[in-house]
């Protein structure tokens, strides 16, 4: 480390910023996690304090696992997260792939195209997306889902990712050209592995708002065999009455996926594989 | 002139590339033949390397046509024109071993894996590999990485090995070991290689024939001798050469060329009698020669190269000769008209 940032003011400094931010990031997620294990008089009285012998109590875990079909809707999100995400990686990739090695006509104009949805929230095309998923009759299925997660997540991922592709070396495509790789091969042996980071940002990014979302599965896909776990933890709200128990521990619930994803993701974020290609 | 014989590997006819509206290579012809040793030099962005990927196949001309070992090739894939390129950047597979590295391109071309060990082994020899060739590419040091790149041509036997400024990442001494090695290479399997590159030193040392482009165009084609010696105009007189030929206005010393050019080394210089009298404004010492900058009344600033140590302190006097029959003159097109 160099002299400058191992110099201990500026590392107090440092770290007492990143610590302040994790408590700020953390404070409603842990606020959440606490009172999922009190009972509902104790959430109510100091929804700050720890459980302790006399508040713990695992009602609303007992309640979302009694009520409702919980796994099928945690298997719902999943499926349709995962398959969406690797829609969006492997179509994103490829149009990165052609819009940063090839020059074709329009190369320019296609790729503003294909970055317009970062600015245009695809929600404004829900009534014609459920038309077109009633006359496919796709309404209450999970490839609904997942067709409009693909189409949501693409315009970012083409995005970012050709900013990405447009780094890797011409050489290294060039000697795999000369050594007779198909365009394919170049593609998936010699450029994703080099871009594998800026991937794994990519499906942070997408997985979230998919994960999170409440929009379209209430629309497109609210059949009790179809929820989603964010749809599915609604119930739990009523208009007089809300189990806050069981919203509570609904969401810490939620939380866990969607944390095993992200630890996977953020381990190839961190790995840096590009060693060696060039220079 | 050392005028190659032999059979035509490569035949470039009337090549011109455009990228939209700019011409980049405007009209390439060159005939080269087995086992000759091709330099291309020039300034940057001259075309160079974009005439050399054209070559490859990397690249389609937008007119012209190329011609490799008598096949016109224009619809021939690069890995099969029979060509192995080298690249500045080593551009080797970050995921195979070594080994790996040089028997991709021959697994793809379906050559039996018995055969292939045999050129891996060969190779690797030549080029000393055998100890990393378990390593990956991450694990090398540069030279050792371009070495390796070289292994990856040399395997595949091909008819014309392409060289994009492959040394120019690496350090002075390691350049010098490497370039030797490449000269070597050339001898031993008498192999016909095109070279880009932007040092005089590679150029002069490893060609047979040097083609100086600039601006698209080939400036001139030539032995490096005779373009030392005998340079078709004032560009390749002024790329050739260092420390770079003087110019001189022809007005200035009386002649009706337009330019006047005498190279450094072309000067005698003498503290009492000469040509042109001048002060010295600098003087580099490089050991085995001494470059000095003199400010002369009749010619403005001059550079001369001096064999061995030269005492000049920077404001002493000192008188400049050319050399009999050594001094070029151009005309106003920059053609070379005759010496002096
Ligand atoms: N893909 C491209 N699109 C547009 N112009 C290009 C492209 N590739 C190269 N050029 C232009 O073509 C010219 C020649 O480029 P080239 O890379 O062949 O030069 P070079 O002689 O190899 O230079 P250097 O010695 O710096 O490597 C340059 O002016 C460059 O800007
Ligand atoms: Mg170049």
């Amino acid at each position: 480390m160099s002299k400058a940032t191992s110099s201990p003011t500026r590392s107090i400094a440092a770290h007492g910023v990143l610590i302040l931010y994790t408590v700020i990031a953390l404070f409603p997620v842990i606020v959440i996690l606490i009172n999922s294990f009190k009972n509902r008089q104790a959430i109510f009285r100091s929804p700050l304090s720890l459980p302790g012998p006399e508040s713990f109590s695992l009602i609303g875990y007992q309640t979302v696992l009694k009520q409702g079909d919980f796994l099928l809707y945690f298997e719902n999100s999943l499926i349709v997260t995962v398959v969406s995400i690797v829609l969006v990686l492997l179509f994103g990739a490829m149009a990165a792939f052609a819009l940063s090695e090839y020059r074709f006509r329009g190369n320019t104009l296609m790729g503003l195209y294909l970055a317009l949805g970062i600015m245009i929230p695809i929600r404004l095309g829900t009534v014609a997306i459920l038309q077109l998923m009633v006359a496919s009759g796709l309404v209450n299925t999970l490839t609904s889902l997942i067709l409009v997660y693909t189409a949501q997540g693409l315009p970012l991922a083409v995005f970012i990712l050709s900013e990405f592709m447009k780094q890797v070396s011409d050489d290294l495509k060039n000697a795999g050209r000369i050594d007779g790789l198909s365009e394919y091969r170049i593609f998936f042996r010699l450029v994703l592995p080099l871009v594998r980071p800026s991937m794994a940002t990519v499906a942070v990014f997408t997985m979230i708002p998919i994960w999170n979302d409440l929009w379209f599965p209430l629309i497109l896909a609210p059949a009790e065999s179809t929820k989603t776990v964010t749809l599915g933890a609604q119930m739990f709200i009523g208009q007089f009455v809300t189990n806050w128990n069981a919203v509570l521990a609904a969401l810490s619930l939620a939380i866990l996926p969607v944390l095993i994803l992200y630890l996977i993701f953020s381990r190839q974020l961190i790995r840096g594989i590009t060693a060696g290609a060039v220079k | 002139m050392a005028e190659a014989t032999g059979t035509s590997i490569l035949e470039l006819k009337a090549v011109t590339k455009k990228f939209g509206p700019v011409e980049v290579i405007r009209g390439i012809d060159l005939d080269v033949r087995q086992g000759e040793f091709i330099v291309f030099v020039g300034p940057s962005g001259c075309g160079k390397s974009t005439l050399l990927r054209i070559i490859a196949g990397l690249e389609d001309a937008s007119a012209g046509e190329v011609w490799i070992a008598g096949q016109e090739v224009s619809s021939t894939p690069p890995a099969n024109r029979g060509i192995a390129m080298v690249f500045q950047t080593y551009a080797l597979y970050p995921h195979l071993s070594v080994r790996d590295n040089m028997r991709l391109g021959l697994k793809q071309a379906g050559t039996p894996a018995a055969e292939i060990d045999r050129r891996v082994e060969v190779a690797s020899t030549m080029l000393s590999l055998d100890p990393y060739l378990k390593r990956f590419p991450a694990e090398l040091s540069g030279g050792q990485r371009q070495r390796v790149a070289i292994g990856r041509a040399v395997v595949r036997e091909p008819t014309l090995f392409l060289f994009d400024e492959p040394l120019s990442n690496l350090d002075a001494g390691l350049r010098v070991n490497t370039r030797l090695e490449i000269a070597q290479l050339h001898r031993r399997l008498n192999a016909t290689m095109i070279y880009v590159t932007h040092d005089q030193v590679e150029a002069m040392t490893l060609a047979d024939r040097i083609v100086v482009l600039s601006a698209g165009r080939i400036e001139q084609v030539g032995a490096p001798m005779e373009l030392y010696n005998n340079p078709a105009n004032e560009f390749v007189a002024g790329f050739i050469g260092s420390p770079k030929m003087n110019f001189i206005e022809g007005a200035r010393l009386g002649d009706k060329a337009k330019t006047l050019g005498i190279r450094p080394e072309h000067l005698t210089v003498d503290p009492n009698s000469g040509a042109f009298k001048g002060t010295v404004v600098h003087a580099e010492h490089l050991g085995g020669d001494t470059n000095l900058y003199v400010e002369t009344e009749k010619a403005g600033l001059i550079t001369a190269r001096l064999f061995g140590e030269y005492q000049a302190a920077p404001g002493a006097t000192v008188h400049l000769t050319p050399l009999p029959g050594r001094m070029l003159r151009f005309d106003e097109t920059g053609k070379t008209i005759g010496t002096m």
